[in-house]
């Protein structure tokens, strides 16, 4: 059988940039094969899709040499249109790629454009619709689907051109963590339905591999750094290498000291062979150090009894209540318009609760006009480009202050001093257009911290970022929490990021607050992660794999130790 | 959440028409509205548009807030039109009946309240037929209607894209909006009008650069999936032609035959009660 998809010493050098982004790829695809293509932010993970839809070059123009076949033929005579009909490719943003004004229309969009007449396309959009289980949304607007519905109607009106090949570009960005994985069960399903050859593209490797996939190909800089199973790939180092976070039970039983061998299959912890890493995580499990108490201080920000609805008798919110104290981090967790964005809107006096108090330092919020709050209780978008409005990021980092009419010499030193605390001190006289996505993401959370919060709210701090700026921004987080005893509290939905940075997650479902606790609890805690639309850690299942009894336990023990270890080696940088 | 000028679904033969046959009902009624100032013929095309409204079930919430924009247009239309030029209906029908002198030229004459009463009653030849296109059309029919009626699918296909995107923008306004305020900058009413207006560009520039992150996620989706392989598309929700979008289809051209037959029978686009 030949190959579906090849490439043959394929490099590829986009018109304005001196250095190629792909170099040297060799790669075979099978009819039929599920792949994985791995990588950080920049390594040419995208540059590799876009090469294998059209986008490059016809799209995105630059120059390639070797060669690329799809289906036997070169992309180049089939054009982009050509190949839309053998490759179908599903974005990430679920909802700039919702083109009609009805789940129906756009699961017609391909077909409409190759002028299927109109008794064909109602059948074929039946079935595709079907196949996802979207069908009984076909009339519906896609301002009322949620993230996940949005992205199977994507895959529906992909598959209605009847394509050879899926391929999916970041698929679980934009999803909460049970989502994700009925995302991915989904793919999994329609691979084996209809034989479709897929190619997932992800960072997220423990999410993507909640199914079988037969093989992962590992970019860096430009270059296939790994091309194999997954059961080999997870007894490798090769992903730390490349900064791409492991499955948390591979880091786990590293950390145990075990040697990871691919026979005892580590793709799904569910059915791994754990019967020569017992003794060693059990014994590792006793030796941890228990996770630190963390002292009592006083609160800061406390909810009581908070109620709202837009329209009478439909709650969107119901008697919250929960009390943060200064200097935590906090996680609001749960699933996509559980109404936790809702309760965000409420503290920063958007919204007005229709019941229910909110204190800030013991005193009542309600007479506080949304100017007053903004100085105590800072806002930090999920995109910069939501938040930076001048051009100069001097200007922009002073806005607050100019227009609460601080005197200037008063402004230029506390600009300089927050430039200085988010490390851009050195950019100060740049444009904001010549600074990287995560200097943006400071440069809107200095803008907030120079007017001096006592809270500051994150919504979805670390969307869309690889493993190494996710770490980045939050050890960012981690020091203005830690030195500067700034309260932190973010929504979010990355699982990772409540486990490791926050202390304590507050669990709303469906309105109602149903978990305030650590998050190591939450995430071991089968009925609150199903209603919250959580997913348990792999960590639990490795400790009761295990026989260890106390799984959360567990968990806090390798959380603990795990930012014990990354405090060791940022001391071992800083010398 | 009022919904102005929004489609929506009733049970009557005007909804259930083809957005084809509306389309050419409402170009051809309004082409006809504009050439003709037969007092007759727009009389009847008042009294017509007023019945086929209420056919179409549209209630008043449904239009009212712009039909009083309409009609503070219409006032200052009728106004200004005296104003610039106060002899225009001497001019158009040959004499000068004057009722009273107000000052200077300003002269009041049964001829110039007898033209300007004509462009009112245009006026409201064409409302309800505006309304009534807006409200029973589903929107996703727009495109497919105007591509069947000669426009090319482009033209068609951009008002789509835009009724779909102008909720996600609207709802990113706010967002925008609600950090700003934040931050301090004061869009409510406690603000002057002219500061107001300059902090708008705060709210107005991140909104454009988040808008232009989504341009190009749109327009990669829609090349994707084969947008613009064609000269021509076919259409999911195009209604097929039935009876009674033929009987309007006939209709709506025979009227206007007889109308332009009955205004231009005197070689005048006017009808002249005064000679």
């Amino acid at each position: 059988m030949a190959p579906i998809i090849e490439f043959k010493d394929f490099s590829f050098k986009y018109r304005a940039q001196t250095e190629p982004t792909l170099r040297n790829i060799n790669l075979a695809i099978m009819p039929g094969e599920k792949v994985l293509i791995v990588g950080p932010s920049g390594s040419g993970k995208s540059t590799l899709a876009h090469c294998i839809n059209g986008l490059v070059p016809f799209s995105y123009t630059g120059e390639s040499t070797g060669t690329l076949q799809i289906a036997q033929k070169d992309p180049a005579t089939l054009g982009i249109f050509g190949l839309s009909k053998i490759v179908g490719t599903v974005l990430q943003d679920t909802d700039g790629q919702f083109i009609g004004l009805t789940v129906a229309e756009d699961i017609a969009f391909a077909l409409e454009n190759n002028l299927v007449p109109q008794e064909e396309m109602f059948k074929k959009v039946d079935e595709a619709a079907e196949m996802v289980d979207v069908k009984k949304l076909l009339g519906n607007a896609p301002g009322e689907l949620s993230g996940g519905q949005k992205q199977r109607v994507s895959m529906a009106g992909v598959m209605v051109d009847d394509v050879d090949i899926l391929l999916f570009d970041e698929p679980l960005a934009n999803l909460d963590p049970a989502t994700g994985k009925r995302a991915i069960d989904m793919i999994d399903q329609i691979q084996k339905k209809k034989q479709k050859t897929i190619l997932i593209i992800e960072h997220r490797l423990e999410d993507a591999l909640y199914r079988d996939v037969d093989r992962i190909v590992v970019i860096g800089e430009g270059r296939i750094v790994a091309d194999t199973t997954p059961d080999e790939l997870l007894s490798t180092d090769i992903l730390n290498q490349q900064g791409i976070r492991e499955p948390l039970y591979i880091t786990a039983l590293k950390h145990a000291g075990c040697v990871i061998s691919p026979k005892d299959s580590p793709q799904h912890i569910e059915t791994m062979n754990l019967q020569g890493y017992t003794a060693a995580v059990k014994n590792w499990f006793e030796k941890a150090p228990e996770k630190p108490k963390e002292k009592e201080t006083t609160s800061v920000l406390k909810v009581e009894d908070l109620y709202f609805s837009y329209t009478e008798g439909k709650p969107i919110l119901q008697h919250i209540h929960f009390d943060i104290k200064k200097g935590e981090m906090v996680s609001i967790v749960g699933k996509n318009g559980a109404g936790k964005s809702t309760l965000s809107n409420l503290i920063c006096g958007f919204y007005k609760p229709s019941r229910g108090k909110i204190l800030l330092d013991g005193e009542d919020m309600a007479p506080l006009s949304i100017k007053e709050r903004g100085e105590k209780i800072g806002l930090v978008m999920q995109s910069p480009n939501q938040m930076i409005s001048k051009p100069m990021i001097y200007d922009e980092v002073a806005l607050g202050l100019v227009v609460r009419g601080v005197p200037e010499e008063e402004i230029k030193e506390r600009v300089y001093k927050t430039l200085k605390t988010c490390g851009l001190y050195p950019f100060r006289n740049w444009p904001v257009s010549a600074l990287s996505f995560g200097q943006k993401k400071r440069v809107s959370i200095a803008s907030i911290l120079v007017m001096d919060p006592q809270v500051l709210i994150l919504d979805e701090p670390t969307a869309g970022q690889d493993y190494r700026h996710y770490t980045e921004i939050m050890e960012f987080l981690k020091e203005i929490n830690e030195n500067y005893g700034i309260t932190i509290i973010m929504i979010t939905h990355d699982m990772h990021l409540m486990l490791e940075y926050t202390d304590r997650a507050i669990v709303i479902a469906d309105g109602h607050l149903i978990a305030d606790d650590t998050p190591a609890k939450v995430l071991t805690n089968e009925e609150i992660a199903d209603k919250a639309y959580l997913k348990k850690t792999s960590l639990y299942d490795l400790a009761v794999n295990c026989q260890i009894g106390q799984p959360s336990e567990f968990v806090e023990r390798f959380i603990a130790f795990e930012r014990e270890n990354r405090m060791q080696k940022e001391e071992q940088e800083d010398v | 959440m009022s919904k102005i000028l929004a489609y929506e679904e009733k049970d009557t033969w005007i909804h259930q028409l083809s957005g084809v046959s509306k389309l050419i009902f409402f170009l051809l009624w309004c082409f006809t509205s504009m050439i003709t100032y037969d007092t007759r013929i727009l009389a009847f095309m008042v009294l017509f548009s007023l019945i086929i409204f209420k056919i179409s079930k549209t209630k008043w919430k449904q239009v009212g807030a712009v039909f009083k924009m309409i009609m503070l247009f219409l006032t200052l239309n009728v106004i200004a039109i005296f104003v610039f030029s106060p002899d225009q209906g001497t001019h158009i029908y040959g004499t000068r009946t004057v009722l009273f002198h107000i000052a200077g030229n300003y002269d009041v004459t049964k001829e110039q309240l007898f033209y300007e009463f004509n462009v009112i009653i245009k006026y409201f030849t064409v409302i309800p037929a505006v309304f009534m296109f807006l409200v029973t059309t589903n929107p996703s029919e727009f495109a497919a209607s105007m591509n069947k009626v000669g426009i090319s699918y482009n033209v068609g296909y951009a008002i789509s894209i835009a009724l779909r995107y102008i909720p996600d923008v609207q709802g990113e306004f706010t967002k925008i909006k609600h950090a700003q305020e934040a931050r301090g900058i004061e869009m409510s009413g406690k603000a002057s009008l002219f500061s107001r207006i300059k902090n708008t560009s705060s709210i107005i520039f991140p909104l454009i650069f988040s808008s232009m992150d989504r341009i190009d996620v749109v327009s990669n989706a829609m090349e994707l999936r084969g947008y613009g392989k064609h000269k021509k598309r076919t259409w999911y929700m195009e209604k097929k032609l039935r009876r009674n979008d033929y009987l309007t289809i006939a209709f709506t051209i025979v009227f206007m035959i007889a109308a332009l037959i009955i205004t231009f029978a005197d070689g005048s686009r006017f009808y002249n009660p005064f000679v």
